[in-house]
């Protein structure tokens, strides 16, 4: 019962300030344009430069996954945000008074962070399908709309975007400066990340501890990614591993972001 | 009408670590009256609040309403309404809404904080963003904030700084009447005469230690009285007043008599055929004693 009245509370924290449309915003414009832009490319200029790098039956997964390839770093900083700016306005002093459990309270925002990234999912897919589908209709490219495996992509991608931004949620009790979360969140997603998983992708031994990484967990569990086709190597992961261990990441951060930041003292 | 409980602290003891910023704090704040709470900045009257408010652990001690500690009560916000010094907002947000997600948090109804935007008088600004909020308007949705949960007991955390001459009136009476109504009613202060005419008991602190706790009154200990008087010729009326036997110091306006009452420099004046400009008895027992209390570092 105090679980879900945290969680009500958390959902209108969300909802009465303008972050979460501002990022929304943002992400459909980027997964859009990526989306559309590399179907354009792949489906319509790429044949005409001597064949297709993808066949065709791939390119529709490989273009929708995009809402997660590129749109992951939504959720993950939006799951941030909500805990850093807890300590930032000095808002944890009120969220304590009104649920001095502070597990509850954490296990509210943890919970309701799991159904923004579901919507942030859902809304990332709405841009990379309706872009990339009519860009590949319009090419000729038959974008897959009524087949199975892409409602359970669908589906499963949802689900990585959700644990997104519960890995948010870790990093941001973790480091609870609020422009040290954004940077870290920034510089791993965008540079550190790409780069450790290309680097690990040289040897054996480092490509087993590579598709532990984050992003290609996700990629593993949402079974289609721009960089799987990069690095041909693949992830050894099933999907539902892929899954686990970015679980797994979300929780264990939490956890230890609980002990770090969110249960010493407000002062 | 909730009935206020006391709020009491045993052996409170809070280390940061070489200094003690709370040390050994006993005492009772019983429901029925203002208690100010006061000491000079750094005292440790924040750090003895957030304990009081589960927000701090304290070293060693209690602080309790009753004997339960904060985070044990059943309905924390309908029980006990607070308000920090730190203005905890987010900027972004609307007044109302701030209000609504601490009272779905704590489970109250869905009109708590329409009843308390209107008993501060913020009704009219509600959905405006707070980051455009006046100190003076933010020091009232902190009291809304306090008051959501119709609480029998307000604990608030220099609720007067900020506001202007018609708030402290306001916040006066209202605090005045919630004692009435039989709430427990704790509020700290770094100025005495801030809370002085608001307050029925006092709890002094300075490092950290209780220095004085009993009514407002039982601080006007001390039986120096002065007067301040004033005339054209001032000299040859200073001259007077100390061959009496006063002890005359010499202010810009006038002329300042230790140990003295009113009606006897009056008197002098006349006997001496000096006309009298101006002449007033001055009380400093309260503020003294305070200053005298808090020690030199207490300097306001």
């Amino acid at each position: 019962m105090k679980l879900v009245a945290a969680v009500r509370s958390e959902f209108t924290k969300v909802l009465s300030t303008r972050l979460w449309w501002v990022l929304a915003v943002i992400m459909v414009g980027y997964v859009a344009l990526c989306a559309g832009g590399l179907a354009a490319i792949l489906s319509g200029v790429g044949t005409r430069a001597g064949g297709p790098v993808v066949p065709e039956a791939q390119l529709p997964l490989l273009i929708y996954s995009f809402a997660t390839a590129v749109g992951y770093v939504f959720p993950v900083l939006f799951g941030a945000l909500a805990v850093t700016s807890e300590f930032r306005f000095q808002a944890l002093t009120p969220t304590f008074l009104a649920q001095p459990r502070r597990v509850i309270a954490l296990s509210g925002k943890f919970i309701t962070m799991l159904l923004v990234g579901a919507v942030f999912g859902v809304i990332a897919l709405l841009a990379s399908m309706g872009a990339g589908a009519g860009v590949l209709a319009g090419f000729g490219v038959d974008p897959l709309l009524g087949d199975p495996e892409v409602w359970a992509f669908v589906g499963r991608s949802v689900l990585a975007m959700a644990l997104w931004a519960v890995i948010g949620v870790g990093l941001g009790t973790l480091v609870p400066s609020q422009v040290a979360a954004i940077v870290i969140v920034l510089a791993f997603t965008q540079f550190l990340e790409p780069l450790l998983r290309f680097g690990s992708s040289i040897t054996d031994w480092s490509a087993q501890l590579g598709q532990f990484l984050p992003g290609a967990a996700s990629d593993a569990l949402v079974g289609s990614s721009i960089f799987l086709i990069a690095t041909p190597a693949g992830t050894g992961l099933e999907w539902w591993q892929g899954g686990l261990v970015l679980a797994g990441i979300a929780v264990v951060a939490t956890v230890i972001g609980y002990f770090t930041s969110w249960r010493r003292d407000v002062s | 009408m909730p009935t206020g409980v006391p709020i009491e602290f045993a052996h409170l003891t809070k280390t940061f670590g070489t200094v003690d910023a709370v040390s050994d704090l006993s005492l009772t704040v019983e429901p029925g009256q203002v208690t100010g709470f006061l000491g000079p900045n750094g005292a440790g009257k924040t750090t003895s609040l957030r304990m009081l408010l589960g927000l701090v652990r304290p070293t060693s001690g209690t602080a309790t309403f009753g004997g339960t500690p904060y985070a044990a009560l059943e309905s924390p916000l309908a029980t006990v309404g607070a308000s920090l010094e730190a203005a905890s907002f987010h900027p972004g947000r609307s007044a109302r809404n701030h209000l609504a997600v601490y009272a779905q948090a704590a489970g109250l109804p869905k009109t708590a904080p329409e009843a308390a935007l209107e008993k501060v008088g913020l009704s009219g600004y509600a959905d405006r963003r707070v980051g455009g909020y006046s100190l003076g308007m933010r020091q009232r949705l902190g009291l809304a904030f306090a008051l959501l949960g119709d609480p029998a007991v307000l604990v608030l955390d220099e609720p007067i700084n900020g506001l202007d001459p018609e708030g402290i009136k306001w916040i006066r009476l209202l605090l005045r009447g919630m004692a009435a109504e039989g709430r427990t009613v704790l509020i700290s202060s770094h100025l005495l005469s801030e809370v002085q005419q608001t307050v029925d008991d006092v709890i002094i602190i300075a490092h950290g230690k209780l220095v004085h706790r009993g009514e407002l009154s039982s601080l006007d200990v001390s039986d120096s009285k002065q007067v301040q008087v004033n005339a054209d010729d001032r000299e040859r009326l200073a001259e007077v007043i100390r061959s009496a036997g006063y002890t005359v110091a010499s202010l810009r306006s006038g002329v300042l008599v230790e140990n003295a009452e009113a009606a006897e420099i009056g008197r002098l004046a006349f006997d001496a055929g000096i006309p009298v400009t101006a002449l007033s008895q001055k009380r400093t027992g309260l503020e003294e004693s305070f200053l005298a209390l808090v020690g030199e570092e207490g300097a306001l």
